[in-house]
Formats: structure tokens, sequence, C-alpha cells
């Protein structure tokens, strides 16, 4: 299998611990080897999060290096873009959901929230493709993950990672009560692609 | 799901994906360790999440939150005297509030052996500064052990935890951020099967434990004896390893090495693998004593050899000490420039190391290492939650004061009040820093208001001492507690007095009993009565307090939700009729929930208003309200 990097990142409180244990649920299940990490500590408030999945037994630290990701997941526009900016390697591709958390300086007028076509200039810059996720009327924010599953598990973004596989991993991690809803979104986003 | 009990508990051996801070809980369970102790701090409060997940009733072991660092040592060091096998963990800076009782660890009989696990934080991801722990075994004799990955982790902790009870010693287990929070299958063994031994095998005839005088020598003697033998211990470990991806030949004629630890050895065979480049890497574990013979056989084995690691030049220090006494001829090359003294070292780091070194055989990262921020977008910084007192707190006090008033922060989520739109607490320095601070600049200080924040956790684990000496010489400043019932930074572990383990403390009562003169307790949402609290407070000549109070509503949402399936308090409005585009709920009060439109209106996010209602009273024209009953949206 290839090696890969993959680079997630999103606001503190969407749920970025969540998406990344049942995607390295899925990788696991899939064959690949995993290392990972996540942002724990004060960061989570509010602040930046990013979680790092690595797939390859070539890998033995846990963090993507800068500019090495072969695929960045942003949770939050403004995210994916500085995600995309920072991490993303030139001919890769980069998958965000559509929504749009205000940081203090823009709220404050300091400095304008980022217009929707930077990122599709960066990832042009960088040849990347740009794949937008959104769902209308959601049930809950926090399945804004779920739909990104949807989406990366049904373009086979990551090698062996097929629908069936992430949706297993879905089954294992999300409480029972909460599942059919999440399968929802899933597969709806899924079909969107 | 597998719960983390589950991953505790399983008496077993097993394997699947863990982080290391849990894989080294599930390390003691194996390794029989029967006391842990710990203050909560980054990056380890996920070890004692995970010895916390496990039911009392189902405890083969003793676990406690201690008030400070120092305490849990104490205690388990106490415990391992008495012959139980203990461990202490916390962060890197929870070394300087232990370290008076640290620093006398080796020279103690410790019957059951003790482990003391370090979260160092090359990077300062979590605080506030990246202090080399490694000095500190160097100062106190304690051998230490570098993990490198979550598996080596678990096994360097059960290695460590070996030896500690055969030395009858404490010996150091070094963690760093990342080391800490990397996740990977590991394979786990089982859990032993007898019950712990509970006897109190405390004995004098162990010690001397008194160290006076004449004792003194005879207790250091024993303890740099200690030492040698864990320098041949090194020598033999297998944690001290040559690793060769790409086999050993000479390289143009030469023999080219490394001589790494912890994380950068792997990123370094992440860059030789890369290559077909023969170079030889030495990867330290047992990083302390060094393994004195195999590093001076490796230098004499190589021409070149490079010394990476991260933070400070501690190991390298030591190697050109073995290369001048072995007469070694090898040329030692290491980090020089202060960027490379600094921060986190990741592949594409140690990449541009090699490069600098060895530039015909790599080739730097083309956009630099570092990978810096190219576009010019907002940073985001962490900021308090929706509902947060902090919040409220601060926009009340800001109403109190004037521009010359000196604010001195302290540790603890309201930290984060010195970021806009608050820009209060000055300065930042160590946990309960504040009141001594505070006292300092209230000498001789008539011209300038001085008000110190402090927050209820770490009040009682360093702070008491500062308030109650500001209290005792009456200096002249406004100490405001920020409580809000618990350790929140960290992830909500219970503070002390907060009824969650022993006995509530009336905390006003206890100002009380201390002689404060001037003590108010204001609910933080009750912005006016709060800022009236402060400036009469401000008013008052000498020390005086002021309790901003509310819980952490974090936990307070996550609480009634675990009581209260679906619990949900109805979001607040903006009425756009009435709303007059002040922005100062947006831009003064500063609540994420609210969103700043390019036509100038405000609106509430539905992802992230909880309902709390603290921005209520800061809209001048009373614009925004709760949802009239019934009404639909």
């Amino acid at each position: 299998m290839k090696p890969m990097n993959i680079y997630l990142s999103g606001v503190g409180g969407q749920g970025i611990g969540l998406l990344t244990e049942i995607l390295s649920r899925a990788c696991l299940a899939a064959g690949h080897t995993v290392h990972g990490c996540d942002t724990h500590g004060l960061a989570q408030r509010g602040g930046t999060v990013v979680s790092h999945l690595r797939l390859g037994e070539a890998f033995h630290t846990p963090r993507v290096p800068a500019k090495k990701a072969d695929l960045v997941i942003g949770l939050e526009r403004l995210e994916a873009l500085r995600a995309a900016d920072l991490m993303l390697a030139p001919g890769k591709a980069v998958v965000y959901y559509d929504t749009m958390y205000q940081p203090i300086h823009v709220r404050m007028g300091r400095q304008p929230y980022p217009k929707n076509d930077v990122l599709k200039r960066v990832a042009k810059e960088k040849g990347a493709r740009v794949e937008r996720v959104f769902v209308d009327d959601l049930p809950d924010p926090r399945m804004q993950n779920v739909a990104l599953l949807g989406r990366i598990a049904a373009l086979g973004l990551i090698e062996g990672v097929s629908t069936q596989v992430v949706e297993d991993a879905l089954r294992e991690v999300i409480p029972e009560k909460a599942l059919d809803s999440n399968l929802a979104v899933f597969w709806a986003s899924g079909r969107a692609a | 799901m597998s719960t983390l009990n589950d991953a505790l508990t399983r008496p077993e051996a097993w394997s699947g994906m863990l982080m290391g801070n849990h894989a080294l809980a599930r390390a003691m369970l194996e390794a029989g360790a029967q006391v842990m102790t710990t203050y909560p701090g980054s990056p380890t409060p996920e070890i004692a999440a995970a010895l916390d997940a496990v039911p009392k009733d189902a405890r083969r072991y003793y676990f406690e939150y201690s008030t400070n660092e120092k305490v849990a040592l104490e205690v388990a060091a106490g415990a391992s005297m008495n012959g139980h096998l203990s461990t202490v963990f916390f962060k890197s800076v929870g070394l300087n509030v232990a370290s008076d009782s640290m620093i006398q660890l080796p020279l103690m009989g410790l019957e059951g052996g003790m482990v003391v696990v370090l979260g160092d934080d090359p990077g300062a991801n979590s605080s506030q500064n990246e202090q080399d722990n490694r000095h500190f075994c160097r100062m106190s004799y304690m051998p230490m052990f570098e993990p490198a990955t979550p598996a080596e982790a678990y096994e360097m902790y059960i290695e460590a935890a070996r030896l500690a009870r055969e030395q009858r010693t404490a010996v150091i287990v070094r963690m760093t951020t990342h080391v800490c929070h990397a996740k990977q299958v590991l394979n786990f063994g089982p859990l032993p099967a007898r019950e712990p031994d509970w006897t109190p095998r405390f004995d004098p005839a162990n010690g001397p434990y008194i160290p006076i005088a004449k004792t003194v020598h005879p207790l250091k003697r024993r303890a740099l004896e200690r030492l040698e033998a864990f320098a041949e211990k090194s020598d033999a470990s297998r944690f001290n390893v040559i690793l060769s991806p790409n086999g050993s030949a000479p390289l143009n004629g030469k023999r080219l090495g490394v001589i790494s630890v912890a994380i950068p050895a792997y990123a370094l065979l992440e860059n030789l693998t890369q290559t077909e480049h023969s170079i030889d890497i030495l990867k330290v574990g047992l990083s302390y004593p060094l393994p004195r013979n195999k590093i001076a056989k490796f230098l004499t084995d190589h021409d070149e050899v490079i010394i990476i690691e991260e933070l400070d030049r501690v190991m390298e220090t030591e190697i050109k000490a073995i290369a001048w006494e072995e007469g070694a001829r090898c040329r030692i090359m290491s980090r020089t420039t202060l960027d490379e003294l600094q921060g986190e070292l990741d592949p594409n780091r140690t990449n541009d190391l090699l490069a600098r070194h060895w530039p015909d055989l790599f080739e730097p990262e083309p956009q630099g290492s570092a990978g810096d921020q190219q576009l010019d977008v907002p940073p985001r910084l962490p900021q308090m939650c929706p509902g947060c007192g902090h919040r409220s707190a601060f926009h009340a006090i800001k109403a109190a004061i004037d521009e010359a008033t000196i604010t001195v922060g302290d540790i603890g989520c309201h930290s984060l009040g010195n970021q806009p739109p608050y820009d209060m607490g000055q300065m930042i320095y160590s946990m309960g820093a504040s009141s001594g601070l505070a006292a300092g600049l209230s000498i001789g200080n008539d011209a300038r208001k001085i008000i110190a924040f402090l927050g209820d956790s770490t009040m009682f684990h360093a702070g008491l001492p500062g308030l109650l000496s500001a209290m005792l010489y009456d200096h002249d400043f406004t100490l405001v507690l920020l409580e809000n019932g618990t350790t929140a930074m960290t992830g909500h572990q219970p503070r002390p007095g907060s009824g969650e383990i022993g006995e509530k403390i009336n905390l006003v009562a206890m100002f009380e009993t201390f002689g404060v003169k001037l003590i108010k307790d204001v609910d933080s949402y009750a912005q006016a009565k709060l800022t009236a609290a402060i400036k009469e407070a401000l008013d008052h000549k000498g020390f005086s307090v002021v309790i901003a109070r509310h819980p952490c509503m974090l936990k307070f949402v996550r609480d009634q939700k675990k009581k209260i399936p679906g619990f949900k308090m109805p979001q607040v409005e903006i009425d756009q009729e009435t709303c007059d585009r002040a922005m100062v709920c947006v831009e003064k009060f500063g609540c994420p929930s609210f969103t700043a439109h390019e036509d100038g209106s405000v609106s509430v996010h539905t992802d992230l208003c909880i309902g709390d209602g603290s921005c209520l009273p800061t809209c001048p024209v009373n614009a925004i309200g709760r949802p009239k009953p019934g009404a639909k949206k």
C-alpha cells in the first residue's frame, strides 16, 4: 500500500478527535500501518485544532511534516485554507466542510474572513483538487464530521478505505441511539460525490 | 466501543491502538504499580483519565489527584518507602514545583521502587516554556528513559519499574508531548494474576531516611553507586541500539553516523529510508547514564558523527567529553544555530540538519523546514468557551478599572484574558504567582491600582502561600479569585474543596478566617454587581479579595446532558430591528457565538450558542433576548 500523510484541521469543539478516531479505525481495518496524534490541552478551547494520520511502514513519527500532506481534511473553511497553505503537498487534495466560525480578529474587524475563492486559488497554485462538503438541514453540527467521512469514502481518497469500511468503523464508535441519524448523513454526503 | 476501562482492566494479553498516555497507564497496571499520583497538566492528563476510568471498586491500585506536583511526588515516595511500587506523573514545569522533594528521592531507600513520569513539552505546545528536564536527572543522579513512541513508552515504563524495584530507587521516564499524544497499535501483556500486597513494610533500617550532617555523604555515595550500576545497564540495554536502514558501508570513503534520542531519532530514520545512504543511527533510549562504551565505540567506528537531540545540548556535551577522554578522532557536528536549539524536531527539520552538515548527500527542504504560513489569514487563538464565567467577569472588571491599572494574570483558562478584546492579565509567570507579583508591584506604588487574577484550583496548588503573605503584610491590591469549581483547562479534574473529593470548603469563610478585611463574593454573570464590587475593592487601601464565581459552563452542560438526555438551554436571539449595531456583543464582550456580517449586522451562531445568556446585560439597547415561549424558529 502506498504511504500517505493525512492532516486534519478544525476549530476546538467541532469533534476532530472523534473524526480522527473513526478514520484511524477505518485505515487500520483497510490494512494500513497507522501512526497519528491529536491536539490536546489548552488549544482545544476554540482555537485551531489539528490531527495527523500517517499511513505506511516507512513512518515512525506521529506528525505530518509541513508541505507533505497528501490529503487535507478541513472541518471549517478558514482552517481548511490555513491547513492547505501550511501542509498540502503539490498535486494532492483538500476536502472541507463549508461552515464558518469567525475568530476574534474577524469579529473585532481587525482582519477580514477570507473569501471563498482564496482556497480555490491556493489549491490551483498547488495543482490540488478541492472538494466542498455541505449538507442542508444537518440535525446536529457535530455531524459535519460524518458528512466529511461520507464524501472521503465515496471518492475513495484513501486506499482501501471504502464506504463499507468507514461504515463499520462508525458502527463501532457512534453510540447506538445516534447511529441511524449519523448513517443517514454519511450516506447522503457520499451520494452527493 | 472499547472503553478506557476495558483497555486497562483486560486481564489477558491483547493488542490495539492507544495513545502514549493510555499505553503508560496500562503499563503501570501490568508492572504491578500500586500507588499512582498526579497533578493534572498537559501533556500528561490522559494518563490520569485512564487510571480514573476504572471504577474505584475494581481498582487494584490507589490513584489520586494531589493538590500539587510536590505533594503528588511525596505521596508516591511515601508509598514506595512502604514497599509499594509507585508512580507520579506531571507536566514539565510541574517538576519545578516538585523539585524540592524530587532532588531528595535518589538519596532515600525506596523499597518498592518508584517511577517518575515527566511530560516535557518541546515546542511549548501547552506550557509557559519548553524547559529541558533532562538536566534534572544529572542534578539528582536519577536514571532516565526517553521513549520515542507509545510502544516504547509502554516497554520502557515496564523496564524502568523493574529496575527501580531492583535498585530500590526512583527512575524517570521522560515523555514529550507528541509521544504522550501519539497513537499506534501496541501489543500489551497480561495483568499480574496476584493480588497486590498492601503490607506496610517501612523500616528505618532501610534508610537512613534522615539526611543531616554526617549521613548526607553516605547517602550521596549510595546514589552515585546506583548510578554506576545503571551505567553498566545502559551499555547493555536493548533500548540503546544502532539502526542501519541502508546497511553500514563507507560513503565517499567516510563512515558516517548520527547519535540521536527520542522522536528525532525516528525522524532521522524516516530521512534515511528515503535515500540509499548507508549512515548509522545510534538511537539512545536509556539516556542517563549514557551508554558510554557504546558511544565510545560508535565514535571510533565513524569518521563523522552528527549529534541530534531536541532542545538543549545535553547529550552532546557529555558525548564530546567521552570523545575527548577516549581520544576519538571522529569529527563531531551538532546543532548550533539558535533556531536549531528551539522547538520540536520533525523529519523536515532533521533533514535540514543533515543537509547543512552533509550538503553532498541531502538537499534542504525547498520551502524551509518549518513551512511557514504563506497567506495572510487571521489567526485563530484559543478562546474562552461560549458561556464562560471568566468572559463575563473580564467584561465587568474592564468597566471598573482605568488605563493605568496593572493587571496580573495567572495560569488557567483565565490566562486567555490577556487576549483581545479583554487584554487583561498583563503578565503570566507560573502557577499561583499572581499574588506575589502583585505584592511586589504594589510596594511604594500609590499611583496605580493593581488587580491579581487567580483560579480556584491554582489557588490550592501554589497560590495560598502568596496570598497569605500578601494578606499578612496587607499589600495594597485586589485579588480576583475566578472560581469555576474545577480544574477546567486540563479537563475538569476535581479541585480541593469543590465537594467532588473530600469536604466542601467555603471560600468566603476561608478568607474570613485568614483575616482578609474586604471580601466580595459575586456571580460573574451579575456584571453590574461585579463592576461595583471591583471598584469598592480597589478603593480599599490594602489587601482585598473579590470572588467572581460561576461554574465552568463546558462542564455544567456536559453534566446536565448526562443527567437529562437532550438537555438544551434556549439560545439567545438578536432582534434586528432593535439592534443599533453598537457591536458590543461581538467586539467587546467577544463571545464566539456572535457572527459579524459584512453589512454590519450581527447574528447568533446556532452551532455555538449554549443559551447561557451571559451576553444579555452587555447590549446597550437590549436587542439580545431569549425566544418567546411557544415561538417557533
